[in-house]
């Protein structure tokens, strides 16, 4: 039975200056799952999730969550419907503290003290570093506070950018660890990912794109299990990534 | 807050890595002040750097507000000397209606005339702030070379309106009666006025640390400069805060304004323009979008101005242009640098 969609993107162009990068995405985000975007570089996934949080905005086609049309709202709007978004570049604020960073991300009053537990049990550096300016920490440290600041109060929606790109293994773990314990709290999660491993591992379905375009939707598993189709789509083999 | 203020307790008996202040900058302004002392009799030094700190700090009310504005909304605001002039102007009106009270020998009946006059300084120029971020200033977001054309055309027309409402002639201003005159510690002679300068820069300073690290606006306005776009993405508008920092900006250079009119006892058209070269040393020394670095770079600014002033008055403003230009070999973003996306 096909899940209730949360997100819903229906022929959407985003032109940057003269680039025409978007030419008519669709997709859909069912609800309470965790939706992998793949595609080679340059492919539009990062303006793909701008464009739905509002940072760019779509000149043709639709945007639907929850059923508000949210095409031409702006970013602010569009967060405080519910939606998180985690940037490539994590879009911490470096000379705020770890603790600051997270009240700022809490809109609906003080840090809830269990939620920070369950946070701090993925990632315990940033208990450790609770008063260190987030500049200050490693990539990994801010790659786990910029998640957290997404997840520190429960939202409908993430967005979250390529969070693996550049981490030691053993924090990639960490996060793939924490995004299935969020994957049970019923967050829908929309996770643009180049690590096919960990794509692999924790996607409910697919979106893969290549020049502006959704060119394969699905189901995890099934790209996962077929090998031409991954080098037909991906130009990959999972085979090279084991 | 919640009880989440205090730190996580720790498992292990490591000692918790602390936030420390970088206080080499912080330390320059001793460091200025000692190295002039053997150039300058004791007498005399006390008296300078008193009048230096005074003018730091009155450089610092005109300076800060700008500096965020800069940080937050990366404009470049060249009429931001309008703020200033129209702030001395109107507090020159109210005085001169309250003249009976500046006359009085009596701190009390001063600062009833003082107060009143420096209030409605901050409300005109904070109303004249709003209308400029509305008008002038928000069709020009994020394009320079606009801002500074339109913000110079913006500041002559507000130049050439204080010519139509208050004349082209200097008007001549007096320090209240229990302001003028200095104290006497043997030979030291420190000015009261600039006493008091001093004491409302700190107090100004201090209100802008509280409202900046005390609270969620300043929390806020503090994410802003470094990342506009993120503060927008976890649900704040950001344009709001872009009007309450620039009216407060605006504000404030009207509060330095009329100090700085009752300092120098005259107003005249060109006097935000004058301090413009100052201020804009300053908010580079310091760090554009830093206020504490906007604190010491006028401190600093301030102190150098009257040392070189009376040492070799021909070069006092190159001195201050040589202090930034080896700040900027020494820290290319200032002395604080803000964190910047």
């Amino acid at each position: 039975m096909m899940s209730e969609v949360l997100l819903n993107l229906s022929g959407v162009h985003t032109r940057i200056g003269q680039y025409h990068i978007l030419q008519g995405v669709d997709f859909a985000v069912p609800r309470g799952e965790l939706t992998i975007l793949l595609g080679r570089n340059g492919a539009g996934k990062t303006t793909t999730l701008r464009t739905i949080m509002g940072m760019w905005q779509a000149s043709e086609g639709a945007i639907h969550f929850e059923g508000h049309d949210v095409t031409c709202w702006q970013t602010p709007t569009i967060a405080r419907l519910g939606v998180a978004y985690v940037p490539e570049s994590m879009g911490i604020f470096a000379g705020l503290s770890v603790q600051e960073n997270l009240t700022l991300a809490a809109r609906n009053g003080p840090l809830d003290e269990s939620r920070l537990d369950w946070i701090f049990r993925f990632f315990p550096a940033l208990k450790k570093f609770w008063f260190l300016p987030a500049g200050l920490l490693s990539g990994g440290q801010k790659q786990m506070l910029a998640i957290s600041r997404a997840i520190v109060e429960p939202r409908k929606l993430l967005l979250i950018d390529e969070p693996t790109k550049g981490l030691a293994p053993s924090i990639i773990n960490n996060l793939i660890e924490a995004f299935h314990d969020l994957k049970k709290t019923d967050t829908t999660i929309l996770l643009v990912e180049q690590n096919f491993n960990a794509a692999r591992s924790l996607g409910n379905s697919v979106a893969v794109m290549d020049s502006g375009r959704i060119v394969h939707r699905g189901c995890m598993a099934e790209l996962a299990a077929d090998g031409d189709l991954q080098k037909k789509l991906l130009g990959l083999s999972l085979d090279m990534h084991q | 807050m919640s009880s989440i203020a205090t730190p996580p307790s720790q498992g292990g008996g490591d000692a918790l890595p602390e936030a420390r202040l970088d206080r080499i900058p912080l330390a320059l302004v001793p460091a200025l002040a000692i190295v002039a002392l053997p150039f300058i009799g004791l007498p005399t030094w006390v008296t300078l750097t008193v009048a230096g700190l005074a003018m730091g700090m009155m450089i610092f009310m005109m300076a800060s507000g700008l500096t965020l504005v800069f940080g937050l909304m990366d404009v470049m605001n060249f009429a931001h000397a309008a703020f200033i002039s129209v702030g001395a102007y109107v507090a020159t009106s109210v005085l001169l209606r309250f003249s009976g009270w500046m006359q009085e020998d009596s701190l009390l009946l001063n600062i009833g005339a003082v107060a009143p006059a420096v209030l409605a300084a901050m409300m005109v120029a904070g109303l004249l702030g709003w209308f400029f971020e509305r008008v002038i200033i928000r069709p020009v977001y994020g394009q320079h070379l606009k801002q500074i054309l339109i913000t110079m055309g913006g500041l002559i027309v507000a130049e050439q309106l204080i010519i139509v409402l208050w004349g082209p002639d200097i008007i001549p201003l007096q320090k209240p009666a229990s302001m003028r005159g200095s104290f006497q510690f043997g030979d030291v002679a420190i000015e009261k006025y600039r006493v008091f300068a001093v004491a409302l820069g700190l107090a100004v300073f201090a209100a802008m640390f509280l409202v900046l690290n005390r609270t969620r606006i300043g929390l806020l306005i503090r994410a802003g400069v470094e990342d506009a776009e993120m503060v927008e993405s976890l649900g704040y508008r950001i344009r709001r805060l872009f009007v309450g920092v620039f009216v407060a900006g605006a504000g404030l250079a009207g509060l330095g304004g009329a100090m700085w009119a009752l300092y120098q006892e005259s107003v005249s058209v060109a006097i935000g323009g004058q301090m413009m070269v100052l201020i804009f040393i300053v908010i580079i020394i310091g760090g554009m979008g830093s206020v504490g670095g906007c604190f010491v770079g006028s401190l600093l600014v301030g102190l150098l101005a009257n040392y070189i002033g009376y040492l070799q008055p021909k070069v006092a403003l190159g001195s201050n242009i040589l202090l930034m230009v080896l700040i900027l070999l020494w820290r290319p973003q200032g002395l604080y640098p803000v964190a910047k996306r």
